[in-house]
């Protein structure tokens, strides 16, 4: 790694404020972060420890409303969401391994908006609102392609507001070497219709269904989605899989989260 | 540099670290605890798992600095008082859970993380808590077994008995 | 009741205490004063000219002690190959130098470029990265066949062409082609042995040390055989003397074949540590290890099988391209040769074989060894292809096999080896007994009503261990002697050190050869310890590889105790007052035959030390001696494998819901470890079957080049494996009647898992899959199923 300085501020507005120092860069649970600090791919002189400010931290259920601290770490939202959002909390569950969740962040995985995340299907499916230091953002608006997102220099991610659905699941089909998703498919169904994202597959990161979504709107059920099926350009093609078999497993795993959560 | 204090082991260690200095640095290096080892560079092997209060990490992918003030244990501290094996470390000997050994302190540390937070996994939940622990030797059969036996199961009926 | 002592006992292992505790001592737990640390500048590109390299600002940066390049090692021996492969013409194989940092070229990417050595880790890494230099990018040959087409860019300008040899081995011509020419039915297969990547969880670790006082070099390094590296080295590469130079393997933290060969790090570390005065460390990151550890595999081949029209297996004849990759590592070629063509009679009495291989040097790591070395690759083959022959027969692939193997011993195949003992048969029903293949039906069905399908794939397997004698490998080419020694020195008290040439690096060496000299002298385990790693404390060793741990090391200990019990004997003789023809010795006690008159163990023991009452003018005082022990062949461990599968055709991911493995590795010493190293090479089989891919892109760039794309096999992906030993047909030749068993699971594994699948798909129709090479991952799968 290059040498650089961490601070630990405990409150928001302190790391906003070291953040607006020369090549600061925020550091959330560092899961990613640090394995390219590691391989010297990012070179920041200080990093902005977001750990120790609690007001970006936990879980709070209002009505038909989540929201989760930017700063909570998965396994503190596979804990604590099941009650209220029980396909977030089975997201989140499985993530990474134990260790990673123990460490992982919400804010930093959305904030990274890798196109194999688990977190920016949720978001996107759920129609979740990204609360940051200076602004709300609507999940649609915000993930705007491969490790790029609506946030500015210096923005932190301090919540994010799930309404609930009244039924969801996230299916995953894992990478077999990183274990990120290959694909995965997040179907939520609200009383104003159904939302269906996809993560792992596109070179344009995480994305809406919409076919998938207006079919499942007017009926809810798998076989709504027979003869859907997208096409594999633009999906991404790797040695794990061809653009074809992920768009093939996208229908796969659609109609696999209708019935889980039927 | 910053200066950083925890307590390693139960005992409280002070020290000078410069801001990229990570936890296995901080560790095999400085406090010479060189039980806790590195067999990647992207978080993914887990030889490195240690507890950060109470909770598992990946010690490679944690800054000495963001453990001030923690309580962290590394396989050093996971013996009895009396330097017996525990329950867990005993189990890994008896079901010959180990062969070159190196995985085995990350191994250790996640199965007892995962003992605490479930006493009486079934094999699945086992294999599932073990996702991010490589070992390359024992094909995880009796790793998997010494923790259903560390948790108090009955492993006599597994496979290949 | 179980054995709790001596032979056949599954003793809990002494050394796991320290590896449970944090206290084992791995390499890169060393340190010692003054130490410098290594970085190296390694090739981004896959082939290239060295235009430039100018060291001038990265040696003014902080920290740096000196930087190195292909100019220090001008006019210093390569890395040598250890066994040279005469071809089908009579001519020796190409053998390229393989220097210690490139000189003028990059052949792969990883070929390191420079050294830096500095004050610490990350002065060493920011001056790497100030390290100016220019290399002009050549073609990059990758794949196998387009290198040895006409006008192939050529890895060595100094060669004629890509190809290293061109061997041929087995039967004649002739009886190859009446074979085929009269056979009814003709198999035919086309497949690859996909390249692997070992990955022992322990990173490759050196670090150089020199004594000025004493003109004399230390070397700690992740190695498999410390003596081996001591004479390569010493006598090829840096020109130091034995007896300057001293290799120590620490605990090491799995080796699978790649830890055996000398690599240029280590070489490094050694020759830098004398020119600075300052010992060298370097430590591998996972990342470099993906491009500087020899990979494994990497056969792409085309098999066909005679049958008469009784289904007998009449003829096989196969053609291997081999991947070498840029340079031959230190057993490459022996492996797709001499420990591949020999294996690929199997276990059937087919009375014609021949086997073509073309090594080929391809821009790409170095390929050799990795867990089962050749026999892996000639089981896959052979066994893929029988299962195709019944397939396309129509007749059970269980039956096909018996029908074919081979039922009196010994047997001599047409690929010139001696089989002197086995029986597969019983293996086949004690795999047979193991599945539950009535139950299969029943099985497959409750599959089928969950929308899956279900296969169950079986195959069998033979391999050669503890390669030797010394004067056969000789004439076949190895530039080295292939016995293993040992040292049995007994303490005054009774204590007793053995000093062994195998080196245990998961194995358990520490717990299982005191167990055999226990058992031989009638004392207890505790009074005994393995000494292994350390070339200054042992007399000499190859190591451990091959599975020939126990059968060769451990013979030599056995010859060397022997020595210990005859002149044991006569001091006791001597203290008894009777003739040492008449004592024997029984529990440690040594007792005049057919008498109440003994002294025990540590009585003779202490005379030995303490000689007042001792035939001084017949033997010498002291209790210690040494034997090198040469096998007179090799050993056969063979058996019989079974996968069942569950296969989902909508995604192609495939779950292994059994796996069971029937063995013949003659007599055991310790079961439980055992049946440990099976478990390991299973999980390793079904890696390679299922998950693990080393793969290059045209360009030479190595896109599993970490964790995140080579998929390790994890906790999740294996199931509880069903293992048995109990068909044991003991080795003939060595004294213990042990065959080796440490490679055996990674042998016959993938050809269960791929015919299981090959099954399940034909159970849902899809009969047009005949094959899918490895890994058989869901993509592979899906794609297959559309045909």
């Amino acid at each position: 790694m290059y040498s650089f300085e961490i601070e630990s501020p405990t409150s928001v507005a302190d790391a906003v404020a070291a953040l607006g120092k020369e090549e600061a860069q925020a550091l959330g649970g560092g899961q990613t972060l640090i394995p390219s600090l590691k391989a010297r791919l990012a070179a920041p002189s200080v990093l902005v420890s977001l750990k120790n400010i609690d007001e970006i931290k936990g879980v709070s259920v209002d009505g038909g409303t989540i929201t989760i601290g930017g700063g909570t770490t998965h396994a503190t939202v596979a804990a604590e969401v099941g009650g209220a959002y029980p396909a977030l909390a089975d997201l989140a569950v499985n993530i990474g391994d134990p260790a990673v969740r123990n460490r992982g962040t919400i804010g930093g995985s959305l904030a990274n908006n890798d196109p194999s995340a688990c977190y920016p299907a949720a978001a996107l499916a759920s129609g979740a609102t990204i609360v940051t230091n200076t602004r709300e953002i609507a999940a649609d608006d915000y993930f705007e392609g491969m490790f790029t997102t609506a946030l500015e220099e210096g923005e932190i991610v301090t919540a994010v507001r799930f309404p609930v659905p009244e039924a969801a699941a996230y299916i995953k089909f894992e990478q077999p070497a990183s274990r990120f998703a290959l694909v995965g498919v997040f179907v939520a169904k609200y009383a104003d219709g159904v939302r269906v994202a996809v993560t792992g597959a596109s070179e344009d990161g995480v994305f809406r269904w919409s076919e998938a979504e207006t079919a499942l709107t007017s009926k809810f059920s798998a076989d709504a989605l027979d003869g859907l099926s997208l096409s594999g350009d633009g999906m991404i093609s790797d040695l794990h899989g061809s653009g074809d078999y992920r768009a093939h497993l996208i229908a796969v795993l659609t109609k696999r989260a209708v019935k889980a959560a039927a | 540099m910053t200066k950083v204090t925890m307590t390693v082991n139960g005992k409280a260690v002070s020290k000078e670290v410069s801001g990229n200095t990570l936890m296995t640095e901080f560790l095999r290096d400085e406090l010479h605890l060189t039980g806790t080892h590195v067999g990647c560079d992207t978080s993914q092997c887990g030889a490195c798992v240690i507890h950060v209060d109470g909770k598992s990490v990946k010690a490679c992918t944690m800054f000495a600095a963001e453990a001030e003030g923690a309580s962290v244990a590394t396989i050093e501290g996971m013996a009895n008082a009396d330097g017996s094996l525990s329950v867990i470390q005993q189990a890994f000997q008896d079901h010959h859970g180990l062969q070159c050994g190196f995985c085995t302190p990350g191994m250790v540390m996640t199965a007892a993380a995962l003992l605490k937070e479930n006493p009486k996994p079934s094999e699945h939940e086992v294999r599932d808590y073990l996702e991010g622990n490589i070992c390359r030797c024992t094909g995880y059969h009796n790793i998997v077994k010494a923790i259903l036996a560390a948790s108090g199961q009955d492993v006599s009926g597994i496979a290949a008995e | 009741m179980p054995k709790d002592h001596g032979i056949g006992a599954s003793q809990k292992r002494r050394e796991d205490v320290r590896f449970l505790t944090g206290a084992g001592q791995y390499t890169d737990d060393i340190n010692t004063y003054g130490q410098t640390y290594c970085v190296f500048l390694r090739s981004d590109v896959a082939h290239g000219t060295i235009n430039s390299l100018d060291t001038s600002d990265a040696e003014a940066m902080p920290g740096v002690v000196r930087i190195f390049t292909g100019k220090d090692f001008e006019g210093i021996g390569g890395l040598p190959c250890g066994w040279q492969v005469t071809d089908k013409h009579g001519e020796p194989m190409k053998e390229p130098a393989h220097p210690v940092l490139a000189q003028g070229k990059v052949r792969h990417v990883g070929d390191p470029i420079a050294a830096v050595v500095a004050e610490s880790l990350e002065e060493a890494r920011n001056a790497a990265e100030a390290i100016v230099y220019d290399i002009a990018e050549l073609p990059a040959v990758v794949d196998m066949k387009a290198a040895l087409e006409a006008g192939a860019a050529k890895v060595h300008d100094d060669l004629s062409d890509n190809l290293c040899y061109d061997w041929q081995f087995g039967s004649d011509q002739a009886a190859i082609d009446e074979a085929f020419s009269s056979a009814a039915h003709v198999t035919t297969l086309e497949l690859v042995n996909n390249r692997l990547v070992a990955n022992p969880m322990e990173p490759r670790v050196a670090l150089g040390e020199y004594n000025r006082a004493n003109d004399e070099s230390t070397l700690y390094t992740t190695s498999q055989n410390p003596h081996v590296i001591r004479l390569l080295m010493g006598a090829f590469v840096l020109g130091i003397p034995e007896h300057k130079l001293r290799v120590v393997a620490p605990d090491v933290g799995g080796g699978f074949g790649t830890k055996i060969f000398h690599y240029a790090e280590e070489a490094f570390v050694t020759f830098a540590s004398r020119q600075i005065n300052r010992p060298v460390k370097w430590t591998s990151t996972r990342s470099e290890a993906f491009m500087s550890d020899a990979h494994g595999r990497d056969h792409v081949t085309k098999i066909e099988l005679a049958l008469d029209a009784d289904n007998n297996f009449i003829g096989l004849r196969t053609d291997t391209l081999a991947n070498m990759g840029a340079y031959l590592s230190t057993f490459s070629s022996s492996v797709p040769t001499w420990l591949h063509g020999t294996l690929m009679a199997g276990n059937y009495k087919t009375p014609a074989i021949q086997v073509n291989v073309k090594a080929v040097f391809t821009n790409t790591v170095p390929v050799d060894a990795y867990r089962g070395a050749g026999r892996p690759e000639a089981t896959f083959q052979l066994e893929r292809l029988v299962d195709k022959a019944a397939r396309e027969l129509g007749v059970d692939p269980i039956a096909l096999r018996r029908q074919n193997f081979i039922d009196s011993f010994p047997y001599a195949t047409p690929v010139a080896v001696e089989y002197d003992t086995g029986d597969y048969t019983a293996t086949m029903d004690k795999l047979e007994e193991m599945i539950d293949r009535e139950g299969f039906a029943a099985r497959r069905k409750e599959s089928e009503a969950k929308g899956k399908l279900r296969g169950l794939g079986i195959n069998c397997y033979i391999e050669a261990c503890g390669i030797a004698p010394s004067n056969l490998v000789g004439q076949l080419g190895a530039r080295a002697g292939l016995y293993d020694a040992a040292t049995v020195r007994v303490n005054a008290t009774g204590s007793i050190s053995v000093m062994v040439g195998a080196h245990s690096h998961g194995q358990g060496h520490e717990t299982a050869f005191p167990q055999v000299v226990a058992e031989m002298l009638g004392i207890d385990e505790s009074m005994i310890d393995i000494v292994h790693g350390d070339s200054s404390k042992i007399p000499f060793g190859m190591g451990t590889y091959g599975s020939r741990s126990l059968a060769v090391c451990g013979s030599a200990m056995v010859r060397a105790t022997e020595k210990i019990i005859n002149k044991a004997k006569k001091i006791a003789g001597h203290l008894l007052e009777a003739s040492d023809a008449d004592i024997e010795l029984k529990d440690g006690q040594f007792t005049v035959a057919g008498t109440d008159k003994s002294v025990a163990w540590g009585d003779v023991t202490l005379a030995a030390y303490v000689p007042h009452n001792y035939p001084l003018e017949d033997i010498e005082p002291g209790l210690e001696e040494t034997a090198f022990y040469d096998p007179a062949n090799f050993t056969y461990p063979s058996g019989a494998y079974a996968c069942e599968l569950e296969l989902d055709p909508e995604t192609g991911r495939v779950t292994i819901e059994r796996f069971a493995a029937a063995d013949d590795f003659g007599n055991v010493v310790n079961p439980m470890i055992v049946e440990g190293q099976v478990h390991g090479g299973l999980a390793q089989g079904i890696g390679q079957a299922l998950l693990e891919n080393c793969v290059y892109d045209e360009n030479g760039q190595l896109l599993s080049a970490s964790y995140m794309d080579y998929a390790m096999p994890r906790a999740e992906d294996v199931p509880f494996y069903m293992v048995d030993h109990s068909c044991a047909t003991p080795c003939t030749h060595n004294p213990l009647g042990v065959k080796g068993c440490g490679e055996a699971g990674a042998i016959g594994s993938p050809p269960a898992v791929v015919n299981a699948v090959i099954d399940a798909l034909h159970s849902g129709g899809y009969t047009h899959v005949e094959h899918i090479d490895m890994p058989v991952s869901p993509h592979r799968v899906w794609k297959a199923m559309q045909g």
